[in-house]
């Protein structure tokens, strides 16, 4: 057993896994305030990562402000989604809704190969080059600065759910609908504000993704990890996404550096169903207790 | 109700075809059905056969999904499980069509029992993602096991039954259509029986129906157990049909295909398992032909895949937010609107 590698391998995964946590987190804001399985979470990280590749590399906009537009864009479709597909849908068995979502993967696939082609393509680069060493471990670059930038918004999302006045209603929303209500949040603008900002933040993680791996119209497989993570973790545990997050990027990095690279999907979905058997709620999750 | 069908025993209101107008419909539809191979174009044939394949596993997942409420995004992994037991049997073994056919159901109900373990535990959405770990799983058996071929699969010779080799639509049509015809007549009898209520029962409320004395672990496992036979033979006459299997011949996205067709075609609804299906395979079909006769050469050719996308996307948003009891339902309406027609409208 060579140490050195193991810790190597390990560092690689954790890090990637900061970008599992990344897009876990906009995948949980939009369960825990609207109770919706999103599907589609990879393909929104997708359409971001394409609206930034359309103005920082076709249009050749700076970095900071296609980032900008992605951002934007991403969240305008999330408000849209919100607005046409979701909300007529409320009330409506979770099943309608979580297939609305597939329907949804569907449609955003089909759209990124009719403008931008299913060609796989390179982001511009925009992360440092050089190589980072934490101790004697290679650690890659761009893996590296993505995992610290993944970090960084996840702190500030945090932040933001706990002091801004949108964050606190998200969460009342969240652990009490009907009381929400008589406190005069306006919960259908809940409802949007948690799509809008589960697109922006999709969007930066499918910057970061795109820039490590290059974006492709396939790119949506990245959200059935995402999928694990957060049933890992449980669905409506922010906490449990972080962790989640880290720990399935570890799997996947020890499955992929020690059995092959066709094993990383497997070791990961194997796990999801141990999971399932031991905990079905997850690590953190709620435990629904059910009556008639 | 149909108008002026009075049922004057129990028998009569349990009966599966409950009035002459429904029994001529029927007789007719059979009377197309066996008129068709002699008019119809190969190209058609194929698609019949396609269809009918098709709608077999359909109505399987609708046993599961519609029926019993636990949604299955396995469909396709099931299909696979079929597929390889025929072709290794036919290949390796060299059994009889038919037990091969079998077989494969035997096998799929197996792997379709494993699968449904979780079931006592989990349900709803976190079942439907379990599911999506076991047709990973399948996927990468059936790639890195020697005994399935690896990535490049395994082409079996054509079947034969009675002596004449099954290598024609024409031919196979006779074998796939009878079969499906089978397992869907199998499957509206299922909901006249304890066992097919019981899992109705499920659906509505499944802690009611444990209150009730209907195990529910049993039912779940009987009902993942049937819906996956049901895609395993599927997957058979695929395997005969194709004569390729590959890894790649059953992926994720065609089992979001099979939840597709019995959403649009309506859930919990034999019918409407056999409408959706049949729409959602022929809607593909349809819009290469529109794309055959637009303008514009092989520029327009390389959109078709992703045309076909957004609107295979757009049919499960649109039946969902529009139309959620599919087009089961749409038939209904038009069948009552014939029924009382010119005196109302």
């Amino acid at each position: 057993m060579d140490w050195a590698y193991l810790f190597e391998i390990s560092l690689t995964g954790v890090a990637g896994g900061g970008l599992y946590a990344l897009a876990a987190l906009a995948f949980v804001l939009v369960y825990k305030a609207t109770r919706v399985v999103n599907i589609a979470i990879g393909e929104m990280l997708m359409i971001g990562a394409y609206i930034f590749f359309s103005f920082a590399a076709t249009f050749a906009l700076p970095i900071w402000l296609a980032a900008l537009a992605a951002v934007l864009g991403t969240g305008a479709l999330g408000a849209v989604i919100e607005r046409t597909m979701i909300r007529p849908l409320l009330g409506q068995p979770p099943i309608s809704v979580f297939m609305v979502t597939v329907g949804l993967a569907s449609i955003l696939i089909g759209l990124v190969e009719i403008i931008w082609t299913a060609d796989q393509r390179r982001l511009p680069e925009f992360l440092p080059n050089t190589p980072v060493m934490i101790g004697d471990a290679f650690l890659a670059p761009k893996v590296a600065y993505g995992s610290l930038l993944a970090l960084a918004l996840i702190a500030l999302v945090l932040l933001l759910f706990r002091f801004w006045r949108g964050g606190v209603a998200l969460r009342a929303t969240a652990s009490d609908q009907g009381a929400a209500y008589m406190m005069g949040i306006n919960v259908p603008r809940v409802f949007s504000l948690a799509w809008v900002a589960s697109g922006m933040i999709a969007a930066v993680a499918g910057i970061v993704v795109g820039a490590i791996g290059g974006i492709s119209s396939s790119m949506g497989v990245f959200g059935l990890s995402v999928l694990v993570v957060v049933i890992v973790g449980g669905l409506d545990s922010v906490l449990g996404a972080l962790v989640g997050g880290l720990f399935i990027g570890l799997i996947e990095a020890l499955a992929g550096a020690f059995l092959g690279a066709e094993y990383k999907l497997l070791a990961t979905f194997v796990m999801l169903v141990v999971v399932l058997m031991i905990r079905p709620y997850g690590l953190s999750g709620t435990h629904e207790i059910e009556r008639l | 109700m149909r108008i002026g069908t009075l049922k004057e025993s129990y028998t009569a209101d349990a009966a599966l075809f409950d009035s002459t107008t429904q029994k001529t419909w029927l007789c007719a539809g059979a009377a197309l059905l066996v008129l068709l191979p002699f008019v119809a174009s190969d190209y058609w044939l194929y698609l019949a056969c396609l269809v009918a394949i098709n709608v077999a596993s359909a109505t399987g997942l609708n046993i599961l999904t519609g029926y019993t409420g636990l949604v299955s995004l396995g469909q396709a992994a099931f299909m696979g499980l079929g597929a390889y037991t025929v072709a290794i049997l036919q290949m390796r073994v060299g059994t009889p069509f038919l037990v091969n056919i079998f077989a494969g159901g035997a096998v799929a109900m197996l792997g379709g029992v494993i699968v449904g373990i979780p079931s006592l535990r989990v349900k709803g959405l976190y079942l439907a993602i379990a599911t999506i770990a076991a047709s990973f799983i399948t996927h990468f058996l059936f790639a890195n096991s020697k005994f399935t071929g690896g990535t490049t699969g395994l082409s079996l010779p054509p079947a034969t039954l009675f002596g004449l080799p099954l290598d024609t639509s024409f031919r196979l049509y006779w074998v796939i259509v009878p079969i499906m015809l089978l397992m869907v007549l199998g499957a509206a009898n299922l909901f006249r029986t304890r066992v097919g209520r019981a899992f109705i029962a499920i659906r509505d409320r499944d802690i009611s129906a444990e209150v009730l004395g209907i195990p529910l672990l049993r039912y779940k496992l009987l009902s993942f157990g049937l819906s996956s036979f049901y895609a395993g033979v599927a997957g058979g006459l695929w395997a005969y049909f194709f004569r390729v299997v590959t890894p790649e011949s059953f992926p994720l996205l065609m089992s979001i295909f099979f939840l597709a067709a019995i959403i649009v075609g309506g859930m919990g609804s034999i019918l409407g398992g056999i409408l959706g299906a049949v729409f959602m395979t022929l809607v593909p079909e349809l819009l290469k032909l529109v794309f055959d006769i637009l303008p514009g050469g092989t520029e327009m050719t390389v959109l078709l895949s992703p045309v076909r996308m957004v609107v295979f996307g757009m049919l499960i948003v649109g039946f969902l937010v529009f139309e959620p009891h599919g087009l089961a339902e749409v038939w209904r309406r038009v069948r009552r609107f014939f029924h009382l027609w010119p005196f109302r409208n």
